[in-house]
């Protein structure tokens, strides 16, 4: 089995659920100019609410639950960002940055401590309904769920560069970021788009959110924390804000990951074994910061900070 | 049209606006001018509910809209053409163009209004596509009158659109303003450039540390002694 190829494969499974993850990141930021540290927790919500269904309605077929498992998982989901934003980070719009940022990390521990009373703090198995085959490409194997999600990923990360690009919302939406004020004057009502920002964005957490539980087979309430700080380098590693960057920082990240596992054994003379993987994350994280704070392709960040 | 009464307008402790008031017809051309400072932005930006007025009442057809929602302006029929223009520089012309009709959902019309625009200003036509922030200055103000068009306002809100361009541009886009003006738009002028706002308009303003000290018909102050001395250069 070749190495390299199927560490790129996984990379880029991983990193397809960082992208959708980063999106919610960098659109918050490019409208508001807010980190919404509490997004991993909107994952973690959506892995559990569409396992928790899954779990429920047992023999029903793979292709009507988990459709059905998304859409509970996405419901919820939304639901929450939509208040997230109301409850949260409306009363704080005019105040200072940090307090949105400490608001942001308390709504984080709340939604912890709420999955953990409903759900419990034990790690939950994802049932085996899923497609199991398995195929060859270029001698590393690719599963048919990775093709699932990979094929999900990039018609969602599509179906939103449309949204953003072609509509009126997306105008409006973009409008509000280079300019609220003048946004306003054109008719645009900036607090609906602010959570239609909150909403889409929380829509695309809890794809994710099924999509990591069924990758890895388990789900926890503490699975946000780690795959949202994860995600949110993947935005900076793009330049927060833009979209293009999330996608494209979350499909590298991801690469970068699953390459640094692959090899770290080797890297390291066998000191240092691939459950350190997340470490590079870090490196990547402490790199951007220093070497190219804008990111990949992002310009903004120095006229926002 | 629209009637201002004791509009007063401040930043902090300061007060950029003290107890103005003025009015503007159905039809009418009305010039506000005013050196730097004087507080003409902020009276219009009040008017545009941009920012709130201290105290002061501002009618529109009859109707108090001093505590109206900002984005609730643009469909009673008011569009400002702010300082600076404030296009959006990552979009493209037609995709500033279109934010101007956001408030509208006659698709037909709009395209149609599009090309009215281009009409009027045929350099936006040949740069369609270009993002507004590659634009020279001076395209930026075609465009920011473009989009306020594009809402097919009632009473057109003018920022010193001469504001840093090229004699010949302000030529052609004053020629624009008038055409606007001569099919029937209400409009309130703002210009530090007092000749050049006189002689469009049919009454003038003159604003000066925040009051207004001076106000009669356009051509009347351009002969007045005081306004030649104070901001004809003479
Ligand atoms: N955001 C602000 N904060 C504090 N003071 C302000 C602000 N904006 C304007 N001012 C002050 O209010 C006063 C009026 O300013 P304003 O911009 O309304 O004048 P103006 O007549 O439009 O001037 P100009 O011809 O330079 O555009 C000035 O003294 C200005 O310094
Ligand atoms: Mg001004």
């Amino acid at each position: 089995m070749d190495i390299f190829i199927q560490q790129i494969i996984n990379g880029l499974v991983l990193g397809s659920i960082y992208a959708l993850v980063a999106l919610g990141y960098t659109m918050v930021y490019g409208i508001m100019g807010l980190i919404n540290f509490a997004h991993g927790e909107v994952v973690m919500i959506g892995a559990m609410v569409a396992l928790f269904v899954i779990k429920a309605l047992p023999g029903l077929p793979a292709i009507v639950l988990v459709p059905l498992a998304l859409v509970c998982a996405a419901i919820v989901c939304m639901t929450i960002g939509f208040a997230i934003e109301r409850i949260a980070y409306r009363p704080l719009r005019r105040a200072p940055k940090l307090a949105p940022l400490i608001t942001a990390i308390g709504v984080s521990i709340i939604l912890q401590n709420l999955a953990m009373l409903i759900w419990g703090r034990n790690y939950h198995a994802f049932p085996p309904i899923l497609p199991s085959g398995e195929h060859d490409v270029f001698g590393a194997t690719i599963t048919s769920l990775q093709i699932v999600i990979i094929v999900v990923a990039g018609l969602m990360m599509g179906g939103l560069t449309l949204l953003i690009r072609r509509t009126r919302l997306g105008r409006a939406m973009r409008a509000t970021s280079e300019n609220p004020p003048i946004a306003q004057l054109m008719g645009v009502n900036i607090n609906q788009i602010i959570s239609a920002t909150f909403v889409i964005g929380s829509a695309l957490a809890a794809v994710a959110g099924l999509m990591v539980s069924a990758n890895y087979s388990i789900a926890h309430y503490y699975m946000g924390f780690m795959l949202g700080l994860k995600a949110f380098t993947a935005a900076v590693l793009g330049g927060i804000g833009n979209l293009a960057g999330a996608m494209l920082g979350g499909l590298l990240l991801g690469v970068i990951e699953s390459l640094g596992a692959g090899y770290i054994g080797d890297l390291t003379g066998g000191f240092l074994g691939s459950h350190y993987q997340d470490i590079f994350a870090f490196f990547v994280l402490i790199g951007v910061l220093i070497f190219r704070p804008s990111g990949l392709i992002g310009e903004r960040v120095a006229e926002r900070a | 049209m629209l009637e201002v009464t004791k509009l007063s307008v401040a930043y902090g402790g300061i007060q950029a606006v003290r107890n103005v008031s003025f009015r503007v017809e159905q039809g009418e051309m009305v010039a506000l001018i005013g050196a730097n400072g004087a507080g003409k932005t902020s009276t219009l930006k009040a008017l545009a509910r941009l920012l709130t007025a201290a105290s002061g009442s501002v009618r529109y057809c009859g109707q108090e809209i001093s505590a109206l929602e900002p984005h609730r302006l643009v469909s009673q029929g008011i569009a400002l053409v702010p300082e600076g223009r404030g296009v959006f520089p990552r979009m493209s012309i037609v995709e500033n163009l279109l934010m101007g009709a956001y408030s509208r959902f006659d698709k037909p019309a709009i395209v149609a209004d599009t090309e009215h625009v281009f009409s009027l200003f045929p350099r936006l036509k040949e740069r369609a596509q270009q993002l507004a922030g590659t634009l020279s200055g001076g395209e930026q103000q075609m465009l920011a009158i473009g989009r306020a068009l594009m809402s097919r306002p009632k009473l057109l809100l003018l920022d010193e659109p001469s504001m840093g361009l090229a004699p010949l541009m302000v030529q052609r886009i004053f020629e624009v303003i008038r055409k606007v003006a001569d099919e029937g738009m209400t409009v309130l002028l703002v210009e530090q450039n007092a000749k050049l706002a006189l002689e469009v308009s049919q009454r003038g303003y003159v604003m000066e540390s925040g009051e207004i000290t001076l106000t009669d018909e356009a051509e009347k102050l351009l002969a007045n002694p005081k306004v030649r001395a104070a901001y004809l250069g003479e």
